[in-house]
């Protein structure tokens, strides 16, 4: 091969490729190093500390806070638009036209910027003249603070996030059921199997590789919340939806701690890193049949 | 301990099967035989399947009662039948191992364990899987997940097999050998056996009861030996033996269009005219040779004819007489229902003065 059949590749693939560099991994790079520095953002001077960022997020209360914030709002998140999706997904797939009507209505929270969402649940969510208040009135459920109390506000936001994603995971789902071939649920009838050991013998480990997968990636995406909690809680109330990344741009953009915010997106991005690993291995064990 | 299996005929009385609206299946009645190996053979969409899944349960019924000995389980659910299926790409539960697969209807039936283990070693043992308990179906050849599936049905202890073109996945050389081995099953179970397929060489090397079927209706159900030399129709005589059988229009004394037909390998090629026998001229186009036997495509007066004959000794575009004794000869009419008193030798006489004049 000549020399040009060798660089032409590379040169094709140069433009894409530089963008990645420029926006991608130089700034991941670049945050790795802040997060050893002392920046405001504006000053010249970029003062190395070593780990003092580290030490400080690790024994910052509020930190903790944060964390567990994160944590509890992914689980709850990932477990109930799971759960949610696959009942709507077991119902939902047959053919007809509410069927169909209905997958189209569950999704579209999905494709809708979720800043217009938060803002429609804002409204929703109004203690005084919230929908869900007047719903919860005529069905003789006392009313609730939600998005305005410490106690709620964080169950708020996973509604949303949940209402948000649970189209999209019900699609995917439905996907998984729909690869299973019919005979195999025509033999477990000859097996004389009940439906639910067709359900959780047959069913629910041939969709397992969907699950996982669903699992990840909601689970990533949930790590990463910010929109919501920055349009409707912007954090509070005292602190009881400030989530990582919230927490990040409030350091770095508001408080001017760019290597503190730094060194806790160094932890977001270990955190998620993990979890994309668990994602590859579990691809890896997928079922393969055939 | 040997297991005893069970065994039941089952009947199907005017059953019709209709999807959207569309009749596929009108007013069938089939009996087969408790003990029997029964083939359903014909061309795809000739509702032989069909037939197989309403047996099974897997298809309900438009009209009609199917009775499995003397119960009647028109309306009862597949479990509950008595019935085993093999499936054609086997549907074996791919999560599963090869003893979860084998146990999972026992255990929907609660059969205890000690039992459940004695019963999956004697069938494993039967059909060869004794090694392969703890794999998955995707680690095992496509033979090995045919025996998975057998020792799934086996273990149920069904009245019925059931098989939708269990071989059509495996390669030809393992669908003989599989063939053999399923011969040699039935056999030694004894029960009764129901199996579809759209292969007539499958269905005569198999089946002790033959049933032909085309377009949702029986055309005809018999032994091998008596489909194969006294069809009932045109359909079923074209449809077993291969090459198909030689088709050719004439018109007989009433004026109407019938048809004759003749094997191949009925046909006796020869370079003279044979007493006491039809006898048409023609010309070879072709000639294949198979090894043992040749097959020739003769082009006469009525028609491109095969002939299948032992002798290769013909060259292509040579002249030839091809003679067929009036026994072997058989008359349909426009319909495709065969001429049974026509095949008689004088009548036939008639009907050769015709031919004569045919191609004079």
């Amino acid at each position: 091969m000549s020399f040009g059949h060798k660089v032409k590749p590379y040169l094709m693939l140069a433009p894409a490729m530089g963008f990645f560099f420029m926006f991608f991994i130089y700034p991941i790079l670049y945050m790795f190093f802040l997060s050893f520095t002392s920046w405001n953002l504006i000053s010249p001077v970029k003062e190395f500390v070593g780990f003092k960022n580290y030490k400080e997020l690790i024994t910052s209360s509020e930190f903790h806070t944060v964390l567990t914030n994160t944590i509890i709002y992914t689980i709850l998140v990932v477990f109930l638009s799971i759960s949610i999706a696959l009942i709507l997904a077991l119902w939902l797939n047959k053919k007809g036209y509410l069927y169909g009507l209905t997958q189209g209505a569950i999704f579209t929270p999905y494709i809708i910027s979720l800043v217009s969402v938060a803002l429609l649940w804002l409204w929703i969510m109004d203690p005084d003249y919230g929908l869900l208040n007047w719903v919860l009135g005529i069905l003789g459920i006392p009313p609730s603070k939600w998005l305005a109390h410490p106690d709620t506000a964080l169950i708020s936001l996973v509604i949303v996030g949940v209402w948000k994603i649970v189209g999209y995971n019900t699609l995917v789902l439905m996907a998984g059921l729909q690869s299973i071939p019919k005979e195999i649920y025509e033999a477990a009838a000859l097996d004389q199997a009940t439906k639910w050991t067709t359900f959780f013998k047959i069913t629910l480990p041939m969709i397992s590789p969907t699950l996982f997968f669903l699992m990840i990636i909601s689970t990533i995406s949930s790590f990463k919340v910010f929109d919501t909690v920055q349009i409707m809680t912007q954090g509070g109330p005292v602190n009881s939806t400030n989530m990582m990344v919230y927490y990040i741009y409030e350091n770095g953009f508001d408080f001017f701690k760019v290597g503190y915010a730094s060194a806790a997106g160094v932890v977001l991005v270990i955190i998620v890193g993990i979890m994309t690993l668990f994602h590859f291995m579990f691809l890896s064990k997928r079922v393969h049949y055939r | 301990m040997r297991r005893v299996y069970k065994l039941d005929n089952i009947t199907l009385k005017n059953i019709t099967k209709q999807y959207n609206g569309i009749t596929v299946i009108e007013n069938l009645n089939l009996h087969i035989e408790e003990g029997s190996f029964t083939v359903l053979v014909g061309p795809s969409g000739c509702g032989k399947s069909t037939t197989l899944r309403m047996i099974a349960g897997l298809e309900k019924v438009n009209n009609g009662q199917i009775l499995i000995g003397d119960r009647d389980v028109t309306d009862i659910a597949p479990g509950k039948r008595e019935v085993a299926m093999v499936f054609q790409n086997y549907a074996l539960y791919p999560t599963m191992t090869v003893k979860q697969n084998i146990e999972f209807g026992l255990k929907n039936k609660n059969i205890p364990k000690s039992e459940r283990e004695e019963i999956i070693n004697e069938i494993c043992e039967i059909v060869g899987l004794k090694d392969y308990l703890d794999r998955k179906p995707s680690n095992l050849s496509g033979g090995q997940r045919q025996r998975v599936a057998l020792a799934r049905a086996m273990v149920k202890k069904p009245k019925v097999f059931l098989m939708d073109e269990p071989l059509s996945n495996l390669d030809a050389k393992l669908r003989n050998q599989m063939r053999t081995e399923l011969i040699q099953l039935h056999k030694r179970l004894g029960t009764t056996f129901v199996y579809v397929t759209h292969d007539q060489v499958e269905a005569m090397s198999m089946g002790d009861q033959i049933v032909v079927m085309d377009k949702g209706k029986i055309q005809q159900a018999a032994n091998p030996v008596k489909i194969y030399n006294d069809p009932d129709n045109l359909f079923t005589a074209q449809f077993i033996g291969s090459p198909a059988m030689n088709v050719l229009p004439v018109w007989d004394i009433t004026k109407e269009l019938d048809y004759i037909g003749f094997r191949p390998e009925k046909v006796t090629i020869s370079n003279e005219k044979n007493e006491n026998s039809l006898f048409l001229n023609g010309k070879i186009i072709t000639r294949e040779r198979l090894g043992a036997e040749t097959i020739y495509l003769v082009k006469t007066v009525l028609g491109e004819i095969k002939v299948k004959a032992f002798i290769d000794t013909f060259k292509e575009d040579t002249e030839v007489v091809l003679n067929i004794n009036y026994s072997d000869i058989y008359i349909f009419n426009f319909n495709g229902k065969r001429l049974r008193y026509l095949e008689e030798k004088e009548k036939f006489k008639l009907l050769e003065v015709r031919l004569d004049e045919f191609w004079a």
